[in-house]
């Protein structure tokens, strides 16, 4: 069995007109045995970026830690909040830097950049960044997400629709993974608010 | 919060042989070590006048380990727990790859570099169009394949060494210099950073082609292919090659080598990517062809009804920039 698939994990990272929104599942499990049903993958760097973490849990809060870390002495240098490429790089070089002893996550950072472009990405565990411009995903339930995102999604959705079409292809990816859901997490931006909501979905 | 830097010394003393941590003995670019050696045998001169026992130099050591900063390079301290998972009998992950067709070859005016624009992660292909040609210099770019994470990160640290390189010396970037950057690095890692490389570009000594291969040997010809679909691209280059070609014939021949990789090998695919560099001049062609397109798209498409069951919702307004009015006079007074 991987490491990857010790814990368990899905997300999904989409983009809209001129909105993202980024969404998990909520399991955290041991192997087999479910030991936690509102887990949090999904973290708030600043206001208009945010960075999920898929992968082995305990891996995932470490690496948090450290760019919550390098975002802050940051922000203190530079009296300003990161854009969301230059987090993105931060991210790439922190986890190459392990190349050979790698933290086992793969991070999905979205956010929104200048002139409120939204700009997602994704990185295997030691770092090779992947930029799309429609949608990302990452976890056990990756081969299934892929499926349901590349049939899912239009581009330039509204943010209500968006909502609707990342929570869809996340709750039926998931149904297919034992390792991941009993609900989901979505957090949908635009320039002006953050809609964060929790969906109901299968328990088992 | 530093990371622990991990650092193997042997010091020069010929009756005490410490060593700082069991971490394998890769050769780590740091200064730092030369500075502790330096020490150690300013100590051992005073150690024959006043004798210091092992116990005392191995703290002040491991205590001068922690302080130091990290200077760079790789560091390897979740290796130990990593060895410790894999004899547990838990796989290493796989990581992405660039499975890849990447050609190059050098016409009448200068050099072609081509590659293909997939991304697979084991079976699955998880970019459909991530870019395979890297800039080195103006006048210098990459193709890489192998390990997508090592072939960007050795290609970015190479390229600012270039930089830096033409700021200290005023000159434009000569293509072997990249070349001998490139195959000390991968060399010193023995093949593992897997990066395979394809190295072009045109400089005061006319075009040049290299390729690398990941242990840090190198070839230099006038036409290469690398990767999965190499034998597929080098069938067409083979059969088709000839000096003297055009720009026009040369660029054929590329997306034609390209296209072979992408049609017969499944570790390439989607789209063509071409480079051209001549003398002071560049043009990257990014998704030059696109002999796959999706063809199957539903005019419908999917728009669901808004039935999905929410739990719980929480609205964030987002802070508003606050307006400075200039000119206001109270506080003037």
């Amino acid at each position: 069995m991987s490491i990857f698939e010790y814990n368990g994990s899905a997300l999904i990272a989409m983009v809209g007109k001129n909105c993202f929104a980024i969404a998990s599942d909520r399991r955290l499990g041991v192997q087999l045995q479910t030991i936690a049903t509102d887990f949090q993958r999904i973290y708030k760097v600043h206001d208009r970026l945010f960075l999920g973490l898929s992968g082995l849990a305990t891996d995932a809060q470490t690496l948090y830690q450290r760019l919550v870390f390098r975002h802050k002495l940051y922000q203190l240098r530079e009296e300003r909040d990161m854009k969301p490429e230059t987090f993105a790089s931060l991210v790439s070089a922190i986890l190459y830097e392990k190349r050979f002893g790698p933290y086992f996550c793969q991070p999905v950072i979205a956010g929104l950049g200048d002139e409120d472009k939204p700009f997602i990405c994704t990185m295997d565990s030691i770092g090779a960044k992947e930029l799309a411009k429609d949608f990302v995903v990452a976890g056990t339930a990756s081969e299934s997400l892929y499926g349901a995102c590349e049939s899912m999604f239009r581009p330039d959705m509204e943010p209500e629709d968006l909502f609707e079409t990342i929570s869809q292809a996340l709750l039926s990816s998931v149904d297919r993974d034992c390792l991941s859901g009993w609900g989901g997490h979505v957090y949908v931006v635009t320039p002006t608010e953050v809609k964060e909501r929790i969906l109901k979905g299968r328990m088992d | 919060m530093s990371p622990k830097t991990t650092v193997s010394v042997t010091l020069n003393l010929s009756f005490i042989k410490t060593q700082i941590s069991s971490a394998p003995r890769y050769s780590l670019k740091n200064n730092f070590s030369d500075s502790v050696s330096l020490s150690q045998s300013h100590s051992h001169k005073l150690s024959s006048a006043f004798p210091i026992d092992l116990s005392e130099i191995k703290k002040r050591m491991s205590q001068v380990a922690v302080e130091a900063p990290p200077k760079g390079g790789f560091s390897f301290d979740l290796c130990r727990r990593n060895g410790m998972l894999s004899k547990k009998g838990v796989p290493p992950p796989s990581y992405r790859k660039t499975g890849t067709t990447i050609v190059g070859l050098i016409f009448q005016d200068g050099v072609i570099l081509g590659a293909d624009t997939r991304a697979t992660e084991g079976p699955i292909v998880c970019d459909k169009n991530c870019e395979k040609i890297h800039y080195m210099a103006p006048n210098i770019y990459c193709c890489g394949a192998g390990t997508a994470a090592d072939t960007e990160a050795v290609t970015d640290m190479v390229s600012s060494q270039l930089q830096l390189h033409r700021y200290h010396t005023g000159r434009e970037s000569r293509v072997v210099t990249a070349l001998t950057l490139l195959k000390s690095h991968l060399f010193k890692y023995q093949g593992h950073v897997q990066a395979a490389l394809v190295l072009g570009g045109v400089d005061a000594n006319g075009p040049h082609l290299h390729t690398i291969y990941p242990h840090g040997s190198t070839d230099t010809l006038p036409f290469a292919t690398m990767g999965s679909g190499s034998l597929a691209a080098m069938s067409v280059f083979e059969s088709k090659y000839r000096e003297g070609l055009t720009k026009e014939e040369g660029i054929k021949l590329v997306c034609e080598a390209i296209c072979s990789g992408i049609f017969n090998d499944l570790g390439s695919g989607s789209n063509v990517d071409v480079c051209v560099i001549t003398k002071g001049q560049k043009e990257y062609l990014r998704n030059h062809q696109l002999p796959n397109p999706r063809t199957y798209v539903s005019s419908k498409g999917f728009s669901f009804p808004r039935k999905t069951e929410v739990l719980l919702t929480r609205i964030t307004p987002l802070k508003e920039m606050v307006e400075v009015i200039e000119g206001g006079d109270t506080m003037e007074e």
